[in-house]
């Protein structure tokens, strides 16, 4: 055992990069959710975005094309879940299901000729100055773009949520429907934008996966990081910030049993990996004392005439 | 403008050409895409839903509609009850596993010795295994009001590194030479759970589906249990003047569609499958969830709709062998056959106008 | 089913019901796939003998084959389904199809099967594998020469013997030729997730690995490797060679077509039969991918004397003296390993750090 083989620096910048498709995801699932829409099809977007952005970064030779590719892709995919579920009033988790089901076998067919190709690389920012300072430097000074855009989205999605009157409706909607309808809000309009919302974050969480953190493309190479996602949602009671640290904690504990593994330590794998979930589980039931935070009307269908 | 309204009965008419309207949607999209493979469409359509029914070899493909959608009905039953009264259990996958653990673990503790007992304690131990593995979200949904929607869906992964565990840990096969994996149940005949009449694909895990189709369909049509399930669904205000007791309703629900989703893996574990390994499961838990809703969460409807999912498995794989097409495309198939079902499912209850009164 | 007879009939009505039979004169083989011919790993690399065998017998011969068989009842399902569609040759490609191999083949005695990585064998069933512990022998020792931090990253799957194995015969290799090399080794518990081994990479990079063996399939830790720069890697399954000439300095390929086409042959001749095979390198069953110019010339024709030396037979890999991780011995002077050893391997050697996961 060999514990001072970790270093704690490189530890935390790794477990940034690996909690960055999580937190794209859980951010646009978030922002679903607080709507009052559960979507269980996060995997089956994320993978779909994952070899668009990857097709059209190889294609264009550019991989922010490919991040954009990838949220258009995502979004489009969510469109199916909105005329299901917001339409058609289908139940949003048979739904979400059959989206992943879709999702993963429309990839793997759009992914046939780019197996084994190699994407064009998305450098590093290194921030002059900034990015030489000890430490900090390295965690916090020099990561690739995606990486800062993750971290400012979850910004951007609390500060709308918190204090804009956008913010304010979309709780509204996602509290209450019927209220918020009696109000005057478009519910359906409203969800259908958290959706398409959602699907892009979906995709560019795959995107990232595809694209700088592996990065080549083979079929169902998310490998669940989409339902880790919807974990994650909840463990952070539907706050970006909190998910924030969800998705660097779920990272982390990834990334820490591998760095206890290669220094020698004998852990239990399979029960490290079982702890986010059960974490997240413990988290539930504390939140449950506090009705204030899951959407009440999360999962149910909205028509205007009940 | 197009608008809904709904019906205040569901029609029965569009309830049944519902499912036909979808099905025949379905073989229009997905003959385009086969054609867009470059296969001929026709084809492809008649071998996953001909082949497997009426074809050459429909002796041995019949008997595997059942082994294929046996487990898939009977996690649907169980899980449509709770779905009737908006209690949603979607780790019935979690539970399904851990069923076959427990029911595997107590064949193997009495491995080698031979006794007609043990079939029937293994059964008791894969429904009680799904059964309590249901109860951590019924017990802190009832005490904590936590969601049970995460927490099962949570467990399905504790449950997924516990079968890893397990399979190279405490139940591996000790004459396996290191590799992962249980000791084959199939070939320990006290604990295997065979065909009942040879060939005929089934074995009491078909058995146990089709009593439990029956089942539900007495409680929820001729039971007040079953009434207060179908109350509390449609209207919970009217079910709690009915003195329907919430949290006694919630552990009903889930412990049954735990222990029918034990059942399921302990008869899949003791029989077609044989062992447990690290991929034992292969997503019949949430296979069911949409089984459970394409049969319109009604026990006949979900018998239907179990054999039409074994129809497209066992299709899609045949369409796979015989015409080369890739396993992705029948998954793009299913997923369509689902968005239709789903969609269409809207005219059963509602309405489609033309007009501009009232705004969607 | 309603619906069914509802398609048959407008199927008949279009008139183009029933495929009809096909010709007989040709052999027929089919391939079980446990992943997507797409993984560019594994079931890649089986799914490129299949090709070869086409390829060898052109009109001779007929390929199917079924991608993502999840191993247990459908597996059974499918290979029941080849056998009676007709298929007088059957590969079924992955462990946990062991069992549902030998239950179709009692049923179709004419059927010859052949299950990779098995152990269990029938008068219709053959099983064939690889000794890929023989080229991790040759990545041992170039790694073992390669490393200058003296550390070497090794990514497993699972702890099964076949993975043991090939760390033990890395191991031994690269510490032969570098006493004091050490090697730190991390269990996915996966075989296939790009994004987790793409961790696993970078944190054995982080601890100061500057080579890494993986014996997972996907290119992520090659990637990881790269992006990292200096540190050096071998393509696993398949050649991996898009990541040459480093960090890809070399690799293990699993190279199916030799036997595969042999099998074919064996059948069209009526000579099948039930046999255990268990071909290395000299057989070319595991293919030494081309070892770059990243690699020094001595080093190279180091390895390839190793190669050579092993392909005739002159040196096992295992070869005594070595003790087992616990101090016990293992092998005497000059005494080399069985097979039933080889196969059943569940322990480290002396020197490795570490205790296998549970």
């Amino acid at each position: 055992m060999d514990l001072s083989a970790i270093n704690p620096v490189l530890l935390i910048a790794s477990l940034m990069v690996a909690a960055t498709p999580l937190l794209l995801a859980a951010i646009g699932e978030l922002v679903v959710e607080k709507a009052g829409v559960l979507n269980l099809g996060v995997e089956g977007m994320m993978i779909t975005g994952a070899i668009a952005g990857f097709a059209a970064a190889v294609e264009s030779g550019s991989p922010l094309m490919g991040f954009v590719a990838a949220a258009g892709a995502g979004a489009l995919l969510s469109l199916l879940f909105v005329v299901l579920s917001q339409i058609a009033l289908a139940n949003q988790v048979a739904s979400g299901l059959a989206l992943t089901l879709f999702g993963l076998g429309l990839s793997a067919l759009m992914g046939q000729k780019y197996v084994g190709v190699k994407p064009p690389a998305m450098g590093r920012i290194d921030i002059p100055v900034l990015s030489d300072l000890p430490v900090l430097g390295r965690i916090l000074f020099s990561h690739d773009i995606v990486l800062y855009f993750g971290i400012a989205l979850t910004a951007v999605v609390w500060a709308v949520l918190k204090y804009s009157r956008i913010g304010l409706i979309l709780r509204a909607v996602g509290e209450n429907h019927e209220a918020a309808h009696a109000l005057g809000y478009k519910v359906v309009k409203i969800r259908t934008l958290a959706i398409l919302f959602g699907g892009a974050c979906a995709g560019l969480g795959g995107a990232y996966i595809s694209l700088i953190r592996v990065p080549q493309w083979t079929e169902g190479m998310t490998a669940g990081v989409g339902w880790i996602a919807l974990a994650l949602v909840v463990f952070a009671s539907w706050k970006p910030w909190r998910a924030l640290l969800g998705a660097y904690l779920f990272g982390g504990i990834t990334v820490l049993q591998l760095n206890l593994q290669a220094a020698g330590v004998a852990i239990p794998v399979e029960y490290l990996a079982m702890s986010p979930y059960l974490i997240t589980i413990l988290v539930l039931v504390i939140l449950s004392a506090d009705k204030s935070n899951a959407p009440a009307s999360l999962g149910r269908s909205f028509h205007a005439s009940r | 403008m197009i608008r809904l309204e709904k019906r205040p009965q569901p029609s029965r008419a569009w309830s049944m050409a519902t499912p036909l309207v979808a099905v025949l949607a379905t073989m229009v999209m997905g003959g385009l895409l086969f054609a867009t493979l470059g296969k001929n469409p026709v084809e492809a359509i008649r071998t996953i839903f001909w082949e497997p029914v009426f074809g050459e070899f429909a002796f041995y493909y019949r008997p595997q509609l059942l082994v294929k959608g046996a487990p898939l009905v009977l996690i649907a039953i169980g899980l449509s009850l709770g779905f009737r009264a908006g209690i949603w259990n979607i780790g019935a996958e979690g539970q399904y596993i851990i069923g076959a653990l427990t029911g595997a673990g107590v064949g193997l503790a009495f491995y080698p010795m031979e006794s007609w007992i043990i079939f029937p304690l293994m059964v008791l131990a894969g429904a009680f295994g799904g059964w309590a593995w249901a109860m951590i979200p019924a017990v802190l949904k009832t005490r904590f009001g936590t969601n049970e929607i995460l927490v099962s869906l949570m467990l399905v992964y504790v449950a997924e590194q516990f079968l890893a565990s397990m399979s190279l840990g405490l139940l591996k096969n000790p004459e396996g030479f290191g590799f992962p994996g249980s000791r084959n149940l199939q070939q320990y005949a006290s604990a295997h759970n065979g065909e009942i009449i040879a060939g005929s694909g089934m074995h009491w895990g078909v058995v146990a589906a089709l009593i439990a189709v029956i089942f539900a369909y007495i409680l929820l049509n001729r039971h007040m249990l079953g009434y207060h399930i179908r109350l509390t669904g449609e209207a919970p205000r009217a079910a709690k003047f009915a003195g329907v007791k919430p949290a006694r309703l919630v552990l009903f629900c889930l412990g049954t569609s735990g222990a029918l989703a034990g059942l399921a893996g302990l008869f899949e574990v003791s029989g077609p499958s044989g062992q447990v390994s690290i991929d034992f499961n292969v997503g019949y838990g949430f296979t069911a969830i949409i089984v459970a809703f394409l049969g319109r969460l009604h026990p006949v409807g979900i018998l239907l709709a179990g054999a039409l999912m074994a129809l497209t498995y066992i299709g899609g794989d045949i369409a796979q062998g015989n015409l080369g097409l890739p396993s992705a495309a029948i998954q793009v198939f299913q997923g369509m056959l689902l968005f239709f079902l789903l969609a269409f499912d809207l005219l059963t209850n509602y309405r489609i106008k033309l007009g501009t009164e009232g705004a969607l | 089913m309603k619906f069914a007879k509802l398609l048959a009939g407008a199927a008949i009505a279009l008139g183009l019901a029933a495929g009809g039979a096909l010709a007989q004169d040709k052999t027929k083989v089919g391939f079980v796939y446990v992943g997507p011919v797409g993984d560019g790993g594994w079931t890649y690399e089986h799914n490129q003998g299949r090709l070869a065998v086409e390829k060898e017998f052109g009109d001779k011969v007929e390929t199917v084959y079924v991608e993502n068989v999840a191993e247990g009842p459908d597996a059974e399902r499918v290979i029941t389904q080849m056998a009676l569609q007709g298929a007088n040759l059957i590969f079924t490609t992955s462990f946990g199809y062991m069992d549902p191999t030998i239950n179709v083949a009692a049923k179709f005695p004419d059927v010859k099967f052949e299950h990779a990585t098995g152990y269990k064998r029938a008068n219709n069933v053959s099983t064939y594998s690889a000794r890929f512990y023989e080229g991790r022998a040759v990545q041992g020792t170039i790694a073992g020469r390669m490393t200058k931090s003296n550390v070497i990253g090794y990514i497993g799957s699972y702890p099964i013997p076949e993975v043991i194995r090939g760390i033990n015969s890395a191991y031994i290799h690269a510490k032969k030729v570098n006493p004091d090399v050490q090697f730190k080794i991390v269990w996915a518990f996966t075989w296939f997730d790009p994004a987790k081994e793409a961790d696993a990479a970078k944190v054995l990079i982080e601890q100061g690995a500057d080579v890494i063996l993986q014996h997972t399939d996907s290119t992520a830790p090659q990637a990881a490797a790269q992006a990292a720069g200096n540190v050096y890697t071998f393509g696993q399954a398949s050649d991996m060679i898009e990541y040459a000439p480093a960090p890809r300095i070399s690799s293990i390929i699993d190279n199916w077509a030799p036997y595969y086409i042999a099998r074919t042959k064996a059948v069209m001749d009526g000579t099948w039969a039930s046999v255990d095979t268990w071909d290395g390198i000299g057989a070319g069953m595991v293919g030494i991918g081309e070892i770059t110019d990243a690699v020094p010339a001595e080093v190279k024709a180091e390895a390839e004397a190793l190669m050579a030396k092993i392909a005739s037979g002159e040196y096992h890999p295992f070869t005594g003296p070595l003790k087992k991780q616990d101090g016990s011995d293992f092998l005497g002077e000059g005494e080399t390993a069985d097979d039933g050893t080889l196969a059943g391997m569940n322990f480290y050697v002396e020197g490795i750090e570490g205790s296998i996961p549970e």
